[in-house]
């Protein structure tokens, strides 16, 4: 590794222990930029990270991350990291839900996982089984919606001012004095799948046609007579017409 | 709300002049000095006992990681010094660090030291405010005022670094934005050695006081097994006997070329934290002496053009150079696709960045890790069976600065 990120422990025959020590409730493993990542089944995410802490010597649980990915079936992704105090290892457990189903809490196994659950639950919605504390943490008090999901808007919905009329803070829909805007800087060239703004006038007739197409389709041609053999050159001073009454040798006619 | 005493008939508790009494619930906060930012704890007492504290947090929430998915890399970037803005360099540390790990991006040699001189004075900085304001909390005000000269001296270095006292944006993908002058490094070499008697001098104060030690020895008490249950890092481990400290177990950039010791604490108290601190400090200056000794001179950023911008002059004389500058301040980088978790040491403890990258030119998904978030978590069980007055103690050795805490 050229990066001059955290150096920990090698990786060398972790994947083997792991793989070795939670059996069938492992789905899938990987090891990315030098980073282990465990996809485990859901349901027995108590029992991994129990098998994981007591076995693995994974002690602490640093985070609890989750990820939106609207594509999926099931489109959330809860990321746990471990870190090892005796082994100086990290390693990061993945598992998948949706909106519906419950991830169970592993509380029991770490207190710290309280909080961090209620975060997650707060941004993304997802439920945990058996936390027995699943409060939002970080939004507003009486707040609506998960606002990391990726459908929900980066402006939110309502927003709060002071009304000197009601003696207290109150919540209006959001007003943008300006839409917002979302630029994407994919080039034309590369391959944009979309019309551009303006091209959507010109319907696109053929390969080649001088209204816009998509990129793929359109293949330049060289349209237009094809040059002269033997082009026009200018070799010595005579060929130049200088010093001649009628340079273009036309009597001066148009 | 359940209590001993409304278990007990009221005729059987009352003696002669006794008034039956409930467990009954205050806030403390959001608006309290001690509190050191929004904070709300809502506590159940018993008298003066605290029972219960359950602490209400995201008063200073401002959606930094939404935020960050709609920027390109370096427009994300100066969201980081605003998290814990005691210690804002520290914060862009990790971010960077995980970038350059997708990219698997080299750095400069020199680039790796300026980051570690900078991330050691962030360290000093953000220690004589806590330093200072966990004394404060407790009843000292000199020491204080003595504590703010340093820090004022750090922020100076500072605005002489990049241009800003507090919110730096200095580091880079690829290195730091600019070199710094010699007489910068100077001036902070003749600092290490000319005005770190004022904090000796201000600690002289406090470290062996009578009323000091009262309010903070055998104060919230943390065994080795709770900090590790409770996901604690940095001082708060240390200070509960667990040498752990990222620079060493897991350096990065240049922590493996520099001595320097991990104070630990004993008993794991308020005391020992403040104390473990106390001792960072002095290491922070060794391992900046040991930078500025070493220093070599080059490039203050990597040669790739595709990340890191080219200078201004070349941008006058190479087409190229312009082509990539725009592109670069435009589009930015595209990063390719993966999730890394990177934390460095903080000077509160690990502050870690879950980021996940899709292969374009924005982050996918960037989670930040605060330090804040499990040591206020515990606040409930440390704080179980003390005085009221002993909360501002324990708030002031967690180190809490909520920029981070509810981002």
């Amino acid at each position: 590794m050229l990066a001059p990120a955290p150096r920990y422990a090698s990786n060398d025959g972790v994947i083997d222990a792991v793989r070795a020590a939670l059996g069938a409730r492992l789905i899938d493993v990987d090891d990315q930029v030098g980073e282990v990542a465990l996809v485990v089944k859901r349901e027995a995410i108590v029992e991994v990270m129990t098998i994981l802490r007591d076995e693995l010597a994974y002690q602490q649980l640093m985070e609890i991350a989750g990820v939106d990915w609207p594509d999926r079936p099931e489109r959330f992704e809860v990321v746990y990291c471990l870190l090892s105090l005796t082994k100086n290892h990290r390693i990061r457990v993945h598992v998948w839900t949706d909106e519906r189903t419950p991830v169970p809490s592993i509380t029991g196994i770490w207190p710290v996982a309280g909080w961090l659950e209620r975060e997650v639950y707060d941004m993304y919605g997802v439920l945990f089984a058996g936390n027995q504390d699943l409060r939002r943490i970080l939004t507003d008090y009486g707040f609506q919606g998960h606002p990391q999901r990726k459908d929900f808007p980066l402006t939110g919905f309502v927003e709060l001012r002071y009304s000197e009329e009601h003696k207290r803070v109150v919540y209006e829909p959001v007003q943008l004095a300006q839409d917002f805007r979302s630029f994407d800087f994919m080039s034309p060239w590369e391959g944009a799948e979309y019309i551009l703004p303006g091209d959507e006038k010109a319907q696109p007739t053929e390969a080649g046609a001088p209204s816009p197409t998509t990129a793929p389709s359109a293949k330049p041609e060289i349209k237009g007579e094809s040059p002269p053999p033997t082009p026009k050159t200018t070799e010595s001073p005579a060929q130049t017409g200088t010093g001649k009454a009628d340079p273009g040798g036309d009597g001066g006619k148009k | 709300m359940a209590s001993t005493y409304e278990t007990i008939t009221p005729d059987e508790a009352k003696g002669a002049g006794d008034i039956a009494i409930a467990n009954y619930t205050i806030n403390f906060g959001p608006q309290h000095p001690a509190a050191h930012g929004v904070l709300r704890l809502v506590m159940e007492l018993d008298g003066e006992i605290v029972e219960r504290v359950d602490p209400h947090i995201g008063l200073l929430h401002r959606g930094t990681e939404k935020l960050i998915e709609y920027k390109t890399y370096l427009q994300a970037l100066p969201y980081f010094d605003r998290l814990d803005y005691c210690s804002p360099l520290c914060m862009e540390h990790s971010y960077v660090l995980a970038i350059e790990k997708l990219l698997d991006l080299e750095v400069p040699l020199r680039a790796q030291y300026l980051r570690v001189l900078f991330a050691e004075l962030t360290r000093i900085c953000n220690h004589m405010l806590n330093l200072g304001s966990h004394v404060m909390d407790v009843g000292a005000m000199t020491p204080n005022l003595w504590f703010f000269e340093l820090r004022e001296d750090c922020l100076n270095f500072f605005e002489r670094m990049s241009g800003a006292r507090m919110h730096h944006a200095y580091l880079r993908p690829g290195g730091v934005h600019q070199d710094v002058p010699l007489k910068l490094l100077t001036d902070i070499a003749d600092w290490l050695d000319n005005r770190m008697y004022l904090f000796e001098d201000a600690l002289s104060l406090v470290a062996d006081n009578r009323i000091f030690k009262q309010r903070n020895v055998d104060i919230a008490i943390v065994s080795k097994e709770d900090a590790v249950a409770w996901g604690f890092s940095g001082p708060m481990i240390r200070g509960s006997g667990i040498p752990w400290d990222l620079r060493k177990s897991q350096p990065y950039d240049v922590y493996d070329r520099m001595e320097f010791d991990v104070p630990v604490g004993t008993r794991g108290d308020c005391y020992d934290r403040f104390m473990v601190r106390v001792e960072e400090v002095r290491q922070s200056a060794r391992i900046m002496k040991q930078c500025l000794r070493d220093m070599p001179e080059g490039p203050i950023a990597s040669d790739d053009r595709k990340v890191v911008p080219p200078k201004r002059g070349e941008m006058k004389q190479s087409m190229e150079a312009l082509i990539h500058h725009f592109k670069l301040y435009t589009e930015g980088f595209h990063v390719p696709a993966g999730s890394v978790y990177v934390a460095t040491e903080s000077p509160k403890g690990e502050f870690g960045v879950y980021l996940v990258a899709d292969g374009t030119n924005k982050p996918y998904r960037c989670k930040i890790r605060p330090t804040a978030f499990s040591h206020l978590q515990a606040m409930d069980f440390m704080m179980k069976g003390h005085m009221l007055a002993d909360t501002t103690a324990v708030l002031g050795a967690m180190d809490i600065v909520f920029g981070e805490c509810d981002r």
